[in-house]
């Protein structure tokens, strides 16, 4: 058997590579259970995979057949019903992972020297996606799929002289079609799907070079043993890959009682208008986005001017990328920085609050929160360099607290 | 004051979140009590078929699925369930009545009912059926209020009563008000059924799927909890030397 073994790590480096990111990568022994949401994430991108390759060999992206081949996965294919409501499921569960994931790095300062690559690549995922989300939110082809369609690529057209041909190349045509389903679902399943693989390799990879930041923000490389390993930190291997495992077990639990219990989760995950054939005759009274988008859209509302209230869109999914610079302080973990840890708070419940904003009608009495939440979603960052130089700390410990 | 400050940001913080909840909600519709049992969506389909199936259509669900799903044979399907001529056991629920013959007889043809639960909700879906007034004004004689002008007139009067906009009662149907109630409950029941017809079959295996997630859980955590003995045994004073060795002797 050993020589089997021999043979193959003399053609790959399989044992290294085993070496390098599990038995002999060195994380902190400190992790709480917000660092559970990474290893998370990897299985729930293999999960979408994997049911979203089901659902495509029963798909039909046409405008006239693409909701029944959807309602024939749902009433006539067996165990239709548990892939679809897993992969959509599967989407609310990442988004709620991925925030989890970013407010993690913000409260612990992950984010900064030497992580700043790390940071960018993280964020350029999310990002990555919400578009992956959107594009696979079109294809059941229901009629929010249609007019949620039409609103977002008519986002493009407001760009400066290009705008509407970029749109009418988004579309595949004049208005959204069978073109349209058809080039979307290229991209979710091929296109878009592989530079978001790529980008989750790029994190990894970039994650194993500057090494797990923790709770603390102290880097653990600065007090090593004898042996020359962190004296704070433990192998990836066994320790949190069996605590991950664990991990794994306990959000299984939950997801299968979404999917068996509560899989449209009261029209939160799958929506109501999602089950009316698509029909450009019939406009919904309100196009809301799914939740893990609506404060992006609440912003977007805030602003009775098309170009005003999409750049101020653009400017909240954007800034977040500069957060590396942005923040000036000497202490990394908002654990010894209580007024940025407020402010990490406010700007957290003011997201949420938008998320909720964003899902209801546009009517006035929602401007007054629209506004005052896009001023303080986006006074977090644009405050944070002046504030971050001037801010009290506490005394941060030498050696990782446990 | 550390933790003041924070404490009095957050009042006016979580008021505006709460105000924010206030402002969206409307009072939602008495909830009816809708038992949601096998029972009760066979009792609904059998109304559904003798009475809804003439005009509209559960394209989606088969009888064939139906009577999987509600453990009927196919026997009790085809004598009870399949009363449209045409119907076909393979097939998804058909009308009685044609596409034009609905369009000749209330200008637009009666609308599928396999989704309709999952888009309206069966809260809608009761309180419409419990709606309709007399209004001569319409060209059926019917009208809704939570539907205003709605085509279709009101099949179930012979049941529940013909009552005037203002609630008043002109002809008292062949049930009382509260078993009336239960058998439109029923029948919302089924549409609930028909447009998510997993929910028997997730119901039934849930509990097991979770049962052994559970399971694993439960086995991971012990086995995690083995292997992290060492990790605390050196935080212990004096226990670097053994978790050093144990690490070692593991690795070996």
């Amino acid at each position: 058997m050993s020589k089997v073994v021999d043979w193959f790590n003399a053609r790959f480096p399989a044992r290294e590579m085993m070496r390098e990111h599990m038995t002999e990568y060195y994380a902190p022994k400190n992790f709480n259970i917000l660092y559970y949401t990474g290893s998370l994430l990897l299985l729930m991108i293999v999960l979408q995979l994997l049911s979203g390759f089901f659902l495509m060999a029963h798909y039909v992206p046409t405008s006239q057949d693409a909701y029944n081949s959807v309602q024939g996965i749902m009433y006539d294919t067996k165990w239709g019903w548990l892939v679809r409501y897993m992969h959509v499921d599967g989407v609310s569960l990442i988004f709620i992972l991925l925030y989890l994931h970013i407010g993690r790095g913000l409260l612990y300062g992950s984010y900064r020297s030497p992580r700043e690559l790390l940071w960018v690549i993280g964020y350029l995922i999310y990002v990555l996606m919400m578009g992956e989300a959107f594009f696979g939110y079109i294809l059941p082809f229901g009629n929010l799929s249609y007019w949620a369609g039409q609103v977002i690529t008519s986002i493009i057209h407001a760009v400066p002289i290009i705008g509407p041909g970029l749109t009418t190349l988004a579309r595949g045509g004049p208005g959204v079609g069978t073109a349209t389903l058809e080039r979307f679902l290229a991209l979710h399943a091929v296109l878009w799907f592989l530079i978001l693989a790529a980008c989750i390799g790029l994190h990894i990879l970039a994650l194993h070079k500057v090494g797990s930041n923790n709770p603390d923000g102290i880097e653990i490389k600065d007090h090593k043993g004898p042996d020359g390993t962190p004296l704070d930190g433990i192998p990836f291997h066994p320790y949190y890959t069996v605590k991950d495992i664990f991990g794994v077990g306990v959000f299984l639990t939950l997801f299968a009682a979404i999917i068996f219990y509560a899989p449209t989760m009261h029209g939160v995950f799958l929506e109501r208008t999602t089950f009316f054939r698509a029909n450009p005759m019939v406009s919904l009274p309100d196009v809301t986005p799914p939740w893990y988008l609506a404060p992006y859209y609440a912003m977007l509302r805030a602003v009775p001017n098309k170009y005003e209230g999409i750049a101020l869109m653009v400017a909240a999914v954007v800034v977040p990328f500069f957060m590396p610079w942005l923040d000036r302080c000497k202490v990394r973990s908002s654990r010894y920085r209580p007024v940025y840890r407020f402010m990490i708070l406010l700007m957290a419940v003011t997201f949420f609050t938008l998320a909720y904003v964003g899902e209801q009608p546009p009517l006035p009495k929602y401007f007054l929160i629209e506004r005052l939440g896009a001023t303080i979603y986006l006074g977090f960052y644009l405050l944070l360099p002046i504030i971050s130089r001037f801010e009290p700390t506490r005394p941060v410990p030498e050696r990782v607290r446990s | 004051m550390r933790k003041t400050l924070p404490r009095a940001a957050l009042g006016p913080l979580f008021a505006l979140a709460t105000a924010a909840h206030a402002a969206v909600m409307t009072p939602p519709v008495a909830p009816p009590s809708v038992p949601f049992t096998k029972a009760t969506v066979i009792a609904g389909a059998k109304f559904f078929a003798d009475h809804c199936s003439a005009c509209h259509a559960v394209s989606n669900l088969r009888y064939k699925r139906m009577g999987a799903d509600l453990g009927l044979s196919k026997a009790v399907i085809t004598k009870s369930f399949m009363k449209p001529g045409g119907a076909n056991y393979l097939k998804g629920m058909r009308p009685a009545m044609t596409q034009a013959e609905a369009k000749k007889w209330f200008g637009l043809p009666a609308p599928n009912l396999s989704h309709m639960a999952r888009a309206l909700g069966p809260r809608f879906l009761y309180t419409y059926l419990t709606s309709f007034y007399w209004d001569p004004k319409r060209p059926s004689g019917w009208n809704n209020h939570v539907f205003p002008n709605v085509a279709m007139p009101y099949i179930l009067a012979p049941w529940g009563g013909i009552y005037t906009k203002n609630g008043k009662l002109l002809v008292p149907g062949r049930e009382t008000p509260a078993v009336f109630d239960r058998h439109v409950a029923d029948v919302v029941a089924f549409l609930r059924y028909a447009s998510d017809p997993s929910v028997f079959e997730r119901r039934a295996i849930g509990r097991y799927v979770i049962g052994a997630f559970v399971i694993l859980s439960i086995l991971a955590y012990l086995l995690k909890k083995d292997y992290w003995r060492d990790v605390h045994d050196k935080e212990a004073p004096g226990g670097a030397q053994k978790g050093a060795t144990a690490k070692s002797a593991r690795k070996g």
